[in-house]
Protein backbone atom coordinates (compact mmCIF):
# COMPACT_ATOMS: atom_id res chain seq x y z
CA UNK A 1 0.00 0.00 0.00
CA UNK A 2 1.52 3.00 -1.39
CA UNK A 3 0.78 6.27 0.78
CA UNK A 4 0.66 9.43 0.36
CA UNK A 5 4.00 11.97 0.52
CA UNK A 6 1.26 14.30 2.96
CA UNK A 7 0.56 11.43 4.74
CA UNK A 8 4.12 10.29 4.79
CA UNK A 9 5.24 13.24 5.63
CA UNK A 10 2.69 14.00 8.88
CA UNK A 11 3.97 10.55 9.46
CA UNK A 12 7.64 11.33 10.03
CA UNK A 13 7.63 14.76 10.81
CA UNK A 14 4.23 15.18 12.95
CA UNK A 15 3.45 18.28 14.11
CA UNK A 16 2.23 19.16 17.61
CA UNK A 17 3.47 16.41 19.56
CA UNK A 18 3.23 16.77 23.20
CA UNK A 19 0.79 17.33 26.54
CA UNK A 20 -0.71 20.53 27.14
CA UNK A 21 -1.29 20.75 31.53
CA UNK A 22 -4.72 19.44 31.62
CA UNK A 23 -5.79 20.61 34.76
CA UNK A 24 -5.89 24.33 33.51
CA UNK A 25 -9.22 25.46 32.74
CA UNK A 26 -8.24 26.87 29.09
CA UNK A 27 -7.27 23.35 28.54
CA UNK A 28 -9.70 20.60 26.94
CA UNK A 29 -8.93 16.98 26.71
CA UNK A 30 -9.97 14.26 24.33
CA UNK A 31 -9.13 11.10 24.92
CA UNK A 32 -10.21 8.48 22.08
CA UNK A 33 -9.97 4.88 20.95
CA UNK A 34 -8.85 1.77 23.14
CA UNK A 35 -5.63 -0.33 23.19
CA UNK A 36 -7.25 -2.97 22.30
CA UNK A 37 -8.71 -1.43 19.04
CA UNK A 38 -4.76 -0.69 18.21
CA UNK A 39 -5.45 3.20 18.19
CA UNK A 40 -5.37 5.32 21.10
CA UNK A 41 -5.61 9.55 20.54
CA UNK A 42 -5.09 12.10 22.78
CA UNK A 43 -5.42 15.40 21.12
CA UNK A 44 -5.70 18.36 23.29
CA UNK A 45 -6.43 22.33 22.85
CA UNK A 46 -5.35 25.81 24.56
CA UNK A 47 -8.24 28.39 24.04
CA UNK A 48 -7.47 31.96 24.28
CA UNK A 49 -9.50 33.33 26.94
CA UNK A 50 -9.17 36.83 24.96
CA UNK A 51 -10.04 35.49 21.59
CA UNK A 52 -11.99 32.53 22.10
CA UNK A 53 -9.64 30.86 19.29
CA UNK A 54 -7.62 28.23 20.08
CA UNK A 55 -4.28 29.02 20.49
CA UNK A 56 -2.59 26.15 20.74
CA UNK A 57 -3.25 22.23 19.69
CA UNK A 58 -1.39 18.98 21.15
CA UNK A 59 -1.47 15.40 20.45
CA UNK A 60 -0.29 12.11 21.10
CA UNK A 61 -1.66 9.11 19.47
CA UNK A 62 -0.86 5.24 19.50
CA UNK A 63 -1.52 3.69 16.14
CA UNK A 64 -0.42 3.36 12.73
CA UNK A 65 0.97 5.58 10.21
CA UNK A 66 -2.61 7.08 9.06
CA UNK A 67 -3.78 7.63 12.62
CA UNK A 68 -0.54 9.65 13.43
CA UNK A 69 -0.69 11.83 10.31
CA UNK A 70 -4.21 12.37 10.78
CA UNK A 71 -3.92 13.48 14.35
CA UNK A 72 -0.95 15.30 12.86
CA UNK A 73 -2.55 17.55 9.93
CA UNK A 74 -5.84 17.83 12.43
CA UNK A 75 -3.97 20.12 15.02
CA UNK A 76 -2.68 22.22 12.30
CA UNK A 77 -6.01 23.10 11.29
CA UNK A 78 -7.50 23.66 14.57
CA UNK A 79 -4.88 26.12 15.61
CA UNK A 80 -6.14 29.60 15.27
CA UNK A 81 -10.04 28.49 14.49
CA UNK A 82 -12.96 29.52 17.36
CA UNK A 83 -14.11 26.21 19.08
CA UNK A 84 -17.40 26.87 16.84
CA UNK A 85 -15.22 26.50 13.39
CA UNK A 86 -13.80 24.11 15.35
CA UNK A 87 -17.14 22.00 15.66
CA UNK A 88 -17.69 21.69 12.33
CA UNK A 89 -14.50 19.51 11.58
CA UNK A 90 -15.10 17.02 9.44
CA UNK A 91 -13.22 13.71 9.14
CA UNK A 92 -13.83 13.33 5.06
CA UNK A 93 -11.63 17.03 5.07
CA UNK A 94 -8.72 14.32 6.56
CA UNK A 95 -9.26 11.81 3.93
CA UNK A 96 -8.93 13.55 1.25
CA UNK A 97 -5.64 15.66 2.32
CA UNK A 98 -3.83 12.45 3.12
CA UNK A 99 -5.20 9.98 0.58
CA UNK A 100 -6.40 7.81 3.04
CA UNK A 101 -6.99 4.59 1.82
CA UNK A 102 -10.37 2.83 2.45
CA UNK A 103 -9.37 0.80 5.47
CA UNK A 104 -7.69 3.44 6.77
CA UNK A 105 -10.96 6.09 7.03
CA UNK A 106 -11.65 5.06 10.56
CA UNK A 107 -8.23 6.84 11.57
CA UNK A 108 -10.05 10.05 10.22
CA UNK A 109 -13.21 9.50 12.06
CA UNK A 110 -10.91 9.21 15.34
CA UNK A 111 -9.35 12.46 14.62
CA UNK A 112 -12.76 13.81 14.57
CA UNK A 113 -13.87 12.55 17.87
CA UNK A 114 -10.67 13.72 19.49
CA UNK A 115 -11.53 16.92 18.25
CA UNK A 116 -14.87 17.02 19.32
CA UNK A 117 -14.27 15.19 22.66
CA UNK A 118 -11.09 17.65 23.25
CA UNK A 119 -14.52 20.72 22.91
CA UNK A 120 -16.79 19.18 25.21
CA UNK A 121 -14.01 18.92 28.08
CA UNK A 122 -12.78 22.63 27.66
CA UNK A 123 -16.81 23.77 27.02
CA UNK A 124 -17.36 21.58 30.30
CA UNK A 125 -14.72 22.78 32.30
CA UNK A 126 -16.10 26.47 31.28
CA UNK A 127 -19.52 26.13 31.90
CA UNK A 128 -20.62 25.62 28.63
CA UNK A 129 -23.33 23.17 27.66
CA UNK A 130 -24.01 22.14 24.32
CA UNK A 131 -25.93 19.20 23.10
CA UNK A 132 -23.88 15.85 23.37
CA UNK A 133 -21.14 17.18 25.10
CA UNK A 134 -21.86 15.28 28.29
CA UNK A 135 -22.11 12.15 26.25
CA UNK A 136 -18.33 13.10 24.71
CA UNK A 137 -17.51 13.77 28.01
CA UNK A 138 -18.09 10.15 28.78
CA UNK A 139 -15.59 8.67 26.81
CA UNK A 140 -12.60 10.37 29.26
CA UNK B 1 21.40 -39.14 -11.43
CA UNK B 2 21.61 -36.05 -13.34
CA UNK B 3 19.21 -35.81 -15.68
CA UNK B 4 20.23 -35.88 -19.27
CA UNK B 5 20.54 -32.72 -20.82
CA UNK B 6 19.53 -32.13 -24.21
CA UNK B 7 21.85 -29.69 -25.55
CA UNK B 8 19.94 -28.15 -28.96
CA UNK B 9 22.82 -25.58 -29.82
CA UNK B 10 21.09 -23.05 -31.98
CA UNK B 11 18.65 -22.77 -29.48
CA UNK B 12 20.99 -22.40 -27.10
CA UNK B 13 22.41 -19.48 -28.59
CA UNK B 14 19.30 -17.94 -29.12
CA UNK B 15 18.46 -18.16 -25.65
CA UNK B 16 21.68 -16.20 -25.19
CA UNK B 17 21.04 -13.83 -27.92
CA UNK B 18 17.36 -12.47 -26.09
CA UNK B 19 19.07 -12.58 -22.90
CA UNK B 20 17.43 -15.21 -20.77
CA UNK B 21 20.80 -16.29 -19.59
CA UNK B 22 21.75 -12.47 -18.91
CA UNK B 23 19.77 -12.27 -16.47
CA UNK B 24 21.87 -12.30 -13.12
CA UNK B 25 19.81 -12.99 -10.11
CA UNK B 26 22.68 -12.92 -7.55
CA UNK B 27 23.33 -9.53 -8.97
CA UNK B 28 20.04 -8.55 -7.85
CA UNK B 29 20.34 -9.79 -4.32
CA UNK B 30 23.32 -8.08 -3.42
CA UNK B 31 21.64 -4.92 -5.00
CA UNK B 32 18.18 -5.79 -2.97
CA UNK B 33 20.31 -6.63 0.40
CA UNK B 34 22.19 -3.23 0.08
CA UNK B 35 19.10 -1.05 0.52
CA UNK B 36 16.54 -2.90 2.27
CA UNK B 37 17.00 -5.53 5.04
CA UNK B 38 15.03 -8.53 4.50
CA UNK B 39 13.40 -9.93 7.50
CA UNK B 40 10.39 -11.61 6.09
CA UNK B 41 11.84 -14.99 5.21
CA UNK B 42 8.37 -16.71 6.85
CA UNK B 43 6.31 -14.60 4.34
CA UNK B 44 8.75 -15.83 1.61
CA UNK B 45 12.34 -16.68 0.66
CA UNK B 46 14.46 -14.97 -2.07
CA UNK B 47 14.54 -17.78 -5.02
CA UNK B 48 18.30 -19.09 -4.31
CA UNK B 49 20.32 -18.56 -7.46
CA UNK B 50 21.44 -21.37 -7.63
CA UNK B 51 18.15 -22.36 -7.64
CA UNK B 52 17.18 -20.08 -10.64
CA UNK B 53 20.40 -21.53 -12.56
CA UNK B 54 18.94 -24.83 -12.30
CA UNK B 55 15.36 -24.04 -13.39
CA UNK B 56 16.35 -21.34 -16.54
CA UNK B 57 16.90 -24.34 -19.11
CA UNK B 58 13.69 -26.07 -18.45
CA UNK B 59 11.69 -22.43 -19.61
CA UNK B 60 13.20 -22.41 -23.41
CA UNK B 61 15.80 -25.43 -23.89
CA UNK B 62 13.89 -28.27 -22.41
CA UNK B 63 9.95 -27.24 -22.83
CA UNK B 64 8.29 -30.58 -22.70
CA UNK B 65 5.48 -32.05 -21.15
CA UNK B 66 6.25 -34.55 -18.47
CA UNK B 67 3.90 -36.43 -19.97
CA UNK B 68 4.77 -36.44 -23.11
CA UNK B 69 5.95 -40.08 -23.44
CA UNK B 70 6.86 -40.32 -27.06
CA UNK B 71 9.42 -38.10 -28.18
CA UNK B 72 13.01 -36.83 -26.46
CA UNK B 73 10.98 -33.49 -24.99
CA UNK B 74 9.31 -35.21 -22.98
CA UNK B 75 11.84 -37.70 -21.64
CA UNK B 76 14.35 -34.61 -20.94
CA UNK B 77 11.07 -33.19 -18.92
CA UNK B 78 10.29 -36.26 -16.97
CA UNK B 79 13.49 -37.04 -16.06
CA UNK B 80 14.10 -33.85 -14.69
CA UNK B 81 10.86 -34.39 -12.36
CA UNK B 82 12.00 -37.57 -12.02
CA UNK B 83 15.50 -36.33 -10.45
CA UNK B 84 13.59 -33.51 -8.27
CA UNK B 85 11.37 -36.15 -7.16
CA UNK B 86 14.17 -37.84 -5.69
CA UNK B 87 15.88 -34.89 -4.28
CA UNK B 88 12.98 -33.86 -2.32
CA UNK B 89 12.26 -37.34 -0.94
CA UNK B 90 15.74 -37.59 0.32
CA UNK B 91 15.59 -34.09 1.97
CA UNK B 92 12.42 -35.65 4.20
CA UNK B 93 13.57 -39.57 3.99
CA UNK B 94 10.96 -40.52 2.25
CA UNK B 95 10.22 -42.78 -0.55
CA UNK B 96 10.20 -40.70 -4.09
CA UNK B 97 6.77 -42.39 -4.59
CA UNK B 98 5.28 -40.70 -1.91
CA UNK B 99 5.72 -37.06 -2.93
CA UNK B 100 3.15 -35.45 -5.00
CA UNK B 101 4.01 -32.25 -6.79
CA UNK B 102 1.39 -29.31 -6.14
CA UNK B 103 1.41 -25.51 -6.70
CA UNK B 104 2.06 -25.03 -3.18
CA UNK B 105 1.46 -25.22 0.33
CA UNK B 106 -2.22 -24.21 0.21
CA UNK B 107 -2.91 -26.49 -2.33
CA UNK B 108 -1.22 -29.02 -0.32
CA UNK B 109 -3.14 -28.39 2.62
CA UNK B 110 -6.82 -28.78 0.95
CA UNK B 111 -5.80 -31.79 -0.63
CA UNK B 112 -4.68 -33.80 2.58
CA UNK B 113 -7.52 -32.55 4.48
CA UNK B 114 -10.33 -32.69 1.86
CA UNK B 115 -8.67 -35.79 0.22
CA UNK B 116 -9.00 -37.41 3.14
CA UNK B 117 -12.07 -36.26 4.51
CA UNK B 118 -13.55 -37.43 1.24
CA UNK B 119 -11.45 -41.08 0.96
CA UNK B 120 -11.96 -42.21 4.56
CA UNK B 121 -16.05 -40.88 4.86
CA UNK B 122 -17.25 -44.33 5.09
CA UNK B 123 -15.10 -44.40 8.28
CA UNK B 124 -16.28 -41.06 10.28
CA UNK B 125 -15.96 -37.55 9.29
CA UNK B 126 -14.50 -35.92 12.34
CA UNK B 127 -11.00 -34.08 12.06
CA UNK B 128 -8.91 -32.32 15.01
CA UNK B 129 -6.70 -29.32 14.57
CA UNK B 130 -5.76 -26.64 16.24
CA UNK B 131 -6.73 -23.00 16.32
CA UNK B 132 -3.27 -21.40 15.49
CA UNK B 133 -3.17 -23.29 12.17
CA UNK B 134 -2.34 -21.71 8.84
CA UNK B 135 -5.72 -20.45 7.41
CA UNK B 136 -5.05 -23.09 4.61
CA UNK B 137 -5.58 -25.43 7.06
CA UNK B 138 -8.53 -23.55 8.98
CA UNK B 139 -10.29 -22.56 5.87
CA UNK B 140 -9.96 -26.06 4.27
CA UNK B 141 -11.54 -27.15 7.49
CA UNK B 142 -14.46 -24.92 7.38
CA UNK B 143 -15.37 -26.63 4.08
CA UNK B 144 -15.02 -29.86 5.43
CA UNK B 145 -17.41 -28.64 7.68
CA UNK B 146 -19.98 -27.25 5.78
CA UNK B 147 -19.38 -31.05 3.64
CA UNK B 148 -20.70 -32.50 7.07
CA UNK B 149 -17.51 -33.07 8.51
CA UNK B 150 -17.13 -32.30 12.16
CA UNK B 151 -13.53 -30.06 13.51
CA UNK B 152 -13.01 -29.23 16.79
CA UNK B 153 -10.23 -26.68 16.79
CA UNK B 154 -8.00 -27.22 19.81
CA UNK B 155 -6.36 -24.57 22.04
CA UNK B 156 -2.90 -23.98 22.74
CA UNK B 157 -1.32 -22.40 25.92
CA UNK B 158 0.73 -19.73 26.44
CA UNK B 159 4.21 -20.97 24.57
CA UNK B 160 1.71 -21.73 22.02
CA UNK B 161 1.94 -25.52 21.64
CA UNK B 162 -1.20 -27.54 21.97
CA UNK B 163 -2.30 -29.93 24.60
CA UNK B 164 -1.70 -33.36 24.42
CA UNK B 165 -4.39 -34.76 27.13
CA UNK B 166 -6.49 -32.38 25.41
CA UNK B 167 -5.59 -33.94 21.98
CA UNK B 168 -6.08 -37.31 23.16
CA UNK B 169 -9.24 -36.60 24.63
CA UNK B 170 -10.88 -35.16 21.66
CA UNK B 171 -9.67 -38.38 19.39
CA UNK B 172 -13.07 -40.32 19.06
CA UNK B 173 -14.14 -43.40 17.27
CA UNK B 174 -15.06 -41.15 13.91
CA UNK B 175 -11.78 -39.44 14.44
CA UNK B 176 -9.87 -39.71 10.52
CA UNK B 177 -7.35 -37.36 10.86
CA UNK B 178 -5.21 -34.73 13.48
CA UNK B 179 -3.92 -32.04 11.25
CA UNK B 180 -1.33 -30.01 13.48
CA UNK B 181 1.29 -27.68 12.09
CA UNK B 182 4.89 -28.45 12.17
CA UNK B 183 5.83 -24.90 13.57
CA UNK B 184 3.92 -21.95 13.46
CA UNK B 185 4.49 -19.51 10.81
CA UNK B 186 4.32 -16.24 12.97
CA UNK B 187 5.43 -17.59 16.06
CA UNK B 188 7.77 -20.31 14.75
CA UNK B 189 6.91 -21.83 17.61
CA UNK B 190 7.78 -26.03 17.32
CA UNK B 191 4.78 -29.05 18.04
CA UNK B 192 5.87 -32.01 19.70
CA UNK B 193 5.36 -33.97 16.75
CA UNK B 194 6.51 -37.24 17.63
CA UNK B 195 4.31 -37.00 20.84
CA UNK B 196 1.47 -36.52 18.56
CA UNK B 197 2.69 -39.16 16.31
CA UNK B 198 2.40 -41.71 18.88
CA UNK B 199 -0.65 -40.93 20.25
CA UNK B 200 -2.65 -40.65 16.43
CA UNK B 201 -0.77 -44.23 16.31
CA UNK B 202 -2.25 -45.40 19.23
CA UNK B 203 -5.41 -44.29 18.43
CA UNK B 204 -5.35 -45.47 14.18
CA UNK B 205 -6.03 -42.11 13.30
CA UNK B 206 -3.99 -40.56 10.34
CA UNK B 207 -1.73 -37.35 10.86
CA UNK B 208 -1.55 -34.61 8.71
CA UNK B 209 1.30 -31.73 8.93
CA UNK B 210 1.58 -28.89 7.15
CA UNK B 211 5.39 -28.38 7.41
CA UNK B 212 5.63 -25.30 5.75
CA UNK B 213 7.50 -23.28 7.68
CA UNK B 214 10.28 -26.48 8.76
CA UNK B 215 11.39 -27.96 5.77
CA UNK B 216 14.43 -26.90 4.28
CA UNK B 217 14.86 -25.01 7.57
CA UNK B 218 15.77 -27.63 10.65
CA UNK B 219 15.63 -31.73 9.91
CA UNK B 220 12.30 -32.97 9.20
CA UNK B 221 11.39 -37.11 9.46
CA UNK B 222 7.53 -36.91 9.10
CA UNK B 223 7.72 -41.37 9.00
CA UNK B 224 10.38 -40.57 12.55
CA UNK B 225 7.20 -39.11 13.93
CA UNK B 226 4.56 -41.03 12.49
CA UNK B 227 3.20 -38.49 10.30
CA UNK B 228 1.24 -39.86 7.41
CA UNK B 229 0.64 -36.69 5.24
CA UNK B 230 2.88 -33.28 4.85
CA UNK B 231 2.35 -30.62 2.84
CA UNK B 232 4.85 -28.08 2.11
CA UNK B 233 6.57 -25.42 -0.96
CA UNK B 234 9.44 -24.32 -2.37
CA UNK B 235 9.23 -20.54 -1.49
CA UNK B 236 9.85 -20.87 1.68
CA UNK B 237 13.30 -22.74 1.30
CA UNK B 238 14.49 -20.58 -1.11
CA UNK B 239 12.88 -22.32 -4.22
CA UNK B 240 10.43 -21.11 -7.07
CA UNK B 241 6.52 -20.07 -5.79
CA UNK B 242 3.74 -21.32 -7.09
CA UNK B 243 5.25 -25.24 -6.89
CA UNK B 244 4.96 -27.29 -3.27
CA UNK B 245 4.48 -31.00 -2.52
CA UNK B 246 2.69 -33.45 -0.63
CA UNK B 247 4.16 -36.04 1.37
CA UNK B 248 1.42 -39.31 1.45
CA UNK B 249 2.58 -42.26 3.36
CA UNK B 250 2.77 -45.60 0.93
CA UNK B 251 3.24 -48.26 3.31
CA UNK B 252 1.60 -49.09 7.15
CA UNK B 253 -0.24 -47.49 6.69
CA UNK B 254 -1.30 -46.83 2.50
CA UNK B 255 -2.53 -43.33 3.02
CA UNK B 256 -5.36 -42.27 -0.09
CA UNK B 257 -6.31 -39.27 -0.60
CA UNK B 258 -9.62 -38.05 -3.48
CA UNK B 259 -8.24 -35.88 -6.01
CA UNK B 260 -8.94 -32.65 -5.59
CA UNK B 261 -7.86 -31.46 -9.42
CA UNK B 262 -9.57 -33.52 -11.43
CA UNK B 263 -8.22 -33.82 -15.24
CA UNK B 264 -5.32 -36.42 -16.70
CA UNK B 265 -4.71 -38.44 -13.83
CA UNK B 266 -1.09 -37.22 -13.04
CA UNK B 267 0.70 -37.61 -10.07
CA UNK B 268 -0.38 -40.76 -8.98
CA UNK B 269 -4.36 -40.17 -10.02
CA UNK B 270 -3.87 -37.50 -6.50
CA UNK B 271 -3.05 -34.32 -8.75
CA UNK B 272 -4.26 -33.80 -12.08
CA UNK B 273 -2.75 -30.97 -14.01
CA UNK B 274 0.92 -30.42 -16.39
CA UNK B 275 3.48 -30.60 -13.84
CA UNK B 276 5.44 -27.26 -13.85
CA UNK B 277 8.67 -28.77 -14.78
CA UNK B 278 10.57 -25.58 -14.19
CA UNK B 279 9.39 -25.44 -10.49
CA UNK B 280 9.68 -28.62 -9.69
CA UNK B 281 13.20 -28.46 -10.97
CA UNK B 282 13.43 -25.66 -8.60
CA UNK B 283 12.23 -27.58 -6.22
CA UNK B 284 14.43 -30.44 -6.21
CA UNK B 285 17.89 -27.67 -6.24
CA UNK B 286 16.32 -25.97 -3.40
CA UNK B 287 15.50 -29.24 -1.19
CA UNK B 288 19.38 -30.39 -2.19
CA UNK B 289 20.65 -27.04 -1.50
CA UNK B 290 19.14 -27.14 1.84
CA UNK B 291 19.83 -30.37 2.69
CA UNK B 292 23.77 -29.77 2.40
CA UNK B 293 23.51 -26.11 4.14
CA UNK B 294 20.68 -26.62 6.60
CA UNK B 295 22.84 -27.03 9.50
CA UNK B 296 25.11 -24.30 8.45
CA UNK B 297 22.45 -22.02 8.31
CA UNK B 298 20.66 -22.89 11.50
CA UNK B 299 23.80 -22.58 13.58
CA UNK B 300 24.51 -19.00 11.58
CA UNK B 301 20.72 -17.66 11.71
CA UNK B 302 20.09 -18.69 15.46
CA UNK B 303 23.08 -16.56 16.39
CA UNK B 304 21.74 -13.53 14.80
CA UNK B 305 18.50 -14.09 15.68
CA UNK B 306 19.44 -14.50 19.33
CA UNK B 307 21.42 -11.60 19.20
CA UNK B 308 18.71 -9.37 17.66
CA UNK B 309 16.60 -10.58 20.24
CA UNK B 310 18.84 -9.86 23.01
CA UNK B 311 20.07 -6.68 22.51
CA UNK B 312 16.33 -5.22 21.73
CA UNK B 313 15.04 -7.19 25.25
CA UNK B 314 18.50 -5.27 26.68
CA UNK B 315 18.19 -1.57 25.58
CA UNK B 316 14.17 -1.66 25.52
CA UNK B 317 11.48 -1.77 28.14
CA UNK B 318 8.51 -3.86 28.23
CA UNK B 319 9.30 -6.45 25.18
CA UNK B 320 7.99 -9.76 25.29
CA UNK B 321 8.58 -12.69 23.04
CA UNK B 322 5.34 -14.19 22.07
CA UNK B 323 5.35 -18.23 21.92
CA UNK B 324 8.30 -20.70 24.04
CA UNK B 325 11.25 -19.49 23.74
CA UNK B 326 12.85 -23.40 23.53
CA UNK B 327 10.58 -25.18 21.11
CA UNK B 328 11.54 -22.66 17.90
CA UNK B 329 12.50 -22.32 14.80
CA UNK B 330 15.95 -21.22 14.88
CA UNK B 331 15.46 -18.03 12.66
CA UNK B 332 12.62 -16.55 14.15
CA UNK B 333 11.54 -14.12 16.73
CA UNK B 334 7.79 -12.75 17.45
CA UNK B 335 8.30 -9.84 19.79
CA UNK B 336 5.68 -7.41 21.02
CA UNK B 337 7.25 -3.85 21.81
CA UNK B 338 4.46 -2.63 24.52
CA UNK B 339 2.43 0.68 23.86
CA UNK B 340 3.57 0.83 20.61
CA UNK B 341 1.51 0.01 17.17
CA UNK B 342 2.93 -2.67 14.98
CA UNK B 343 1.87 -1.07 11.98
CA UNK B 344 3.17 2.62 12.84
CA UNK B 345 6.45 0.88 14.01
CA UNK B 346 7.00 -0.78 10.58
CA UNK B 347 6.39 2.36 8.82
CA UNK B 348 9.62 3.79 10.97
CA UNK B 349 11.91 2.08 9.54
CA UNK B 350 10.36 0.00 6.18
CA UNK B 351 12.84 2.05 4.16
CA UNK B 352 15.32 -0.09 5.73
CA UNK B 353 13.92 -3.29 7.30
CA UNK B 354 10.75 -5.21 5.64
CA UNK B 355 9.34 -7.14 8.79
CA UNK B 356 5.67 -8.10 9.64
CA UNK B 357 3.54 -7.26 11.96
CA UNK B 358 0.42 -9.07 14.42
CA UNK B 359 -1.51 -5.70 14.23
CA UNK B 360 -3.90 -5.80 11.51
CA UNK B 361 -4.99 -2.04 11.28
CA UNK B 362 -5.26 -2.40 7.51
CA UNK B 363 -7.54 -5.26 7.90
CA UNK B 364 -11.26 -3.67 8.21
CA UNK B 365 -12.25 -5.85 10.95
CA UNK B 366 -9.33 -4.69 13.11
CA UNK B 367 -8.79 -7.91 14.33
CA UNK B 368 -5.25 -8.34 15.18
CA UNK B 369 -3.06 -11.83 14.84
CA UNK B 370 -5.73 -14.61 15.89
CA UNK B 371 -2.42 -17.02 16.43
CA UNK B 372 -1.51 -14.65 19.00
CA UNK B 373 -4.94 -14.26 20.70
CA UNK B 374 -4.91 -17.78 20.86
CA UNK B 375 -2.01 -17.89 23.07
CA UNK B 376 -3.42 -15.99 25.14
CA UNK B 377 -1.94 -12.36 24.20
CA UNK B 378 -4.40 -9.02 25.02
CA UNK B 379 -5.39 -7.21 22.06
CA UNK B 380 -3.05 -4.44 22.95
CA UNK B 381 -0.06 -6.92 23.15
CA UNK B 382 -0.86 -8.70 19.77
CA UNK B 383 -1.74 -5.14 18.14
CA UNK B 384 2.08 -4.57 19.23
CA UNK B 385 3.44 -7.09 18.00
CA UNK B 386 6.57 -7.10 14.96
CA UNK B 387 7.68 -10.96 13.62
CA UNK B 388 11.25 -10.58 12.17
CA UNK B 389 12.14 -13.63 10.54
CA UNK B 390 15.99 -14.27 9.01
CA UNK B 391 17.23 -16.24 6.32
CA UNK B 392 20.24 -17.53 4.67
CA UNK B 393 20.85 -14.28 3.02
CA UNK B 394 20.73 -12.11 6.46
CA UNK B 395 23.94 -10.55 7.15
CA UNK B 396 25.61 -10.15 10.45
CA UNK B 397 25.44 -6.34 9.39
CA UNK B 398 22.46 -6.28 8.74
CA UNK B 399 21.15 -7.43 12.06
CA UNK B 400 23.52 -4.50 13.78
CA UNK B 401 21.46 -2.35 11.31
CA UNK B 402 18.21 -3.60 12.44
CA UNK B 403 18.70 -3.69 16.23
CA UNK B 404 19.28 0.22 15.72
CA UNK B 405 16.61 1.10 13.43
CA UNK B 406 14.09 -1.16 15.28
CA UNK B 407 15.48 0.47 18.70
CA UNK B 408 15.21 3.88 17.22
CA UNK B 409 11.47 3.55 15.68
CA UNK B 410 10.45 2.05 19.01
CA UNK B 411 12.00 5.32 21.12
CA UNK B 412 10.27 7.40 18.57
CA UNK B 413 6.83 5.56 18.57
CA UNK B 414 6.93 6.04 22.37
CA UNK B 415 7.65 9.62 22.29
CA UNK B 416 4.33 10.18 20.17
CA UNK B 417 1.90 7.68 22.38
CA UNK B 418 -0.11 8.65 25.17
CA UNK B 419 -0.39 5.12 26.35
CA UNK B 420 2.77 5.03 26.97
CA UNK B 421 3.28 8.27 28.75
CA UNK B 422 0.59 7.25 31.13
CA UNK B 423 2.16 3.67 31.49
CA UNK B 424 4.84 6.02 32.77
CA UNK B 425 3.36 8.11 34.74
CA UNK B 426 1.67 5.48 36.88
CA UNK B 427 -1.39 5.25 35.46
CA UNK B 428 -3.06 1.44 35.84
CA UNK B 429 -4.59 1.39 31.98
CA UNK B 430 -6.70 -1.50 32.76
CA UNK B 431 -8.67 1.20 34.91
CA UNK B 432 -9.18 3.20 32.39
CA UNK B 433 -12.43 3.51 30.49
CA UNK B 434 -11.77 3.80 26.63
CA UNK B 435 -14.28 4.52 24.47
CA UNK B 436 -15.40 2.15 21.34
CA UNK B 437 -14.98 3.21 18.40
Amino acid sequence: MAYSDKLLDHFKNPRNVGTLDKSKENVGTGLVGAPECGDVMRLQIEVDDQTGTIRDAKFKTFGCGSAIASSSLATEWLKGKSIDEAMTFDNMDLVEELALPPVKIHCSVLAEDAIKSAIADYRHKNGIETEGSAEAQASH
Amino acid sequence: MQPTTFLYEKRYICTEKIGFVKLNPFKQITTMSKNLIYLDNNATTPTDPRVVDAMLPYFYQHPGNAASRNHPFGWAAEEAVDYAREQVAKLISVDPKEIIFTSGATESDNLAIKGVFEMYSRKGNHIITAKTEHKAVLDACKKVEKMGGEVPYLEVNREGLVDLKELEAAIKDNTILVSIMWANNETGVIQPMKEIGEICARHGVLFMSDATQVVGKIPVDPKAVGCHLMAFTGHKMYGPKGVGALFVNRKKPRVKVTAQLDGGGHERGMRSGTLNVPGIVGLGKAAEIAAQEMQKDTERLSKLRDRLEQELLNSLEEVYINGSSEHRMPHVTNLSFKHVEGEGLMMTFNQEIAVSSGSACTSASLEPSYVLIALGLGDDLAHSSIRFSLGRFTTDEEIDRAIVAVRNGVNHMRELSPIWEMYKEGIDLDAVEWSEH
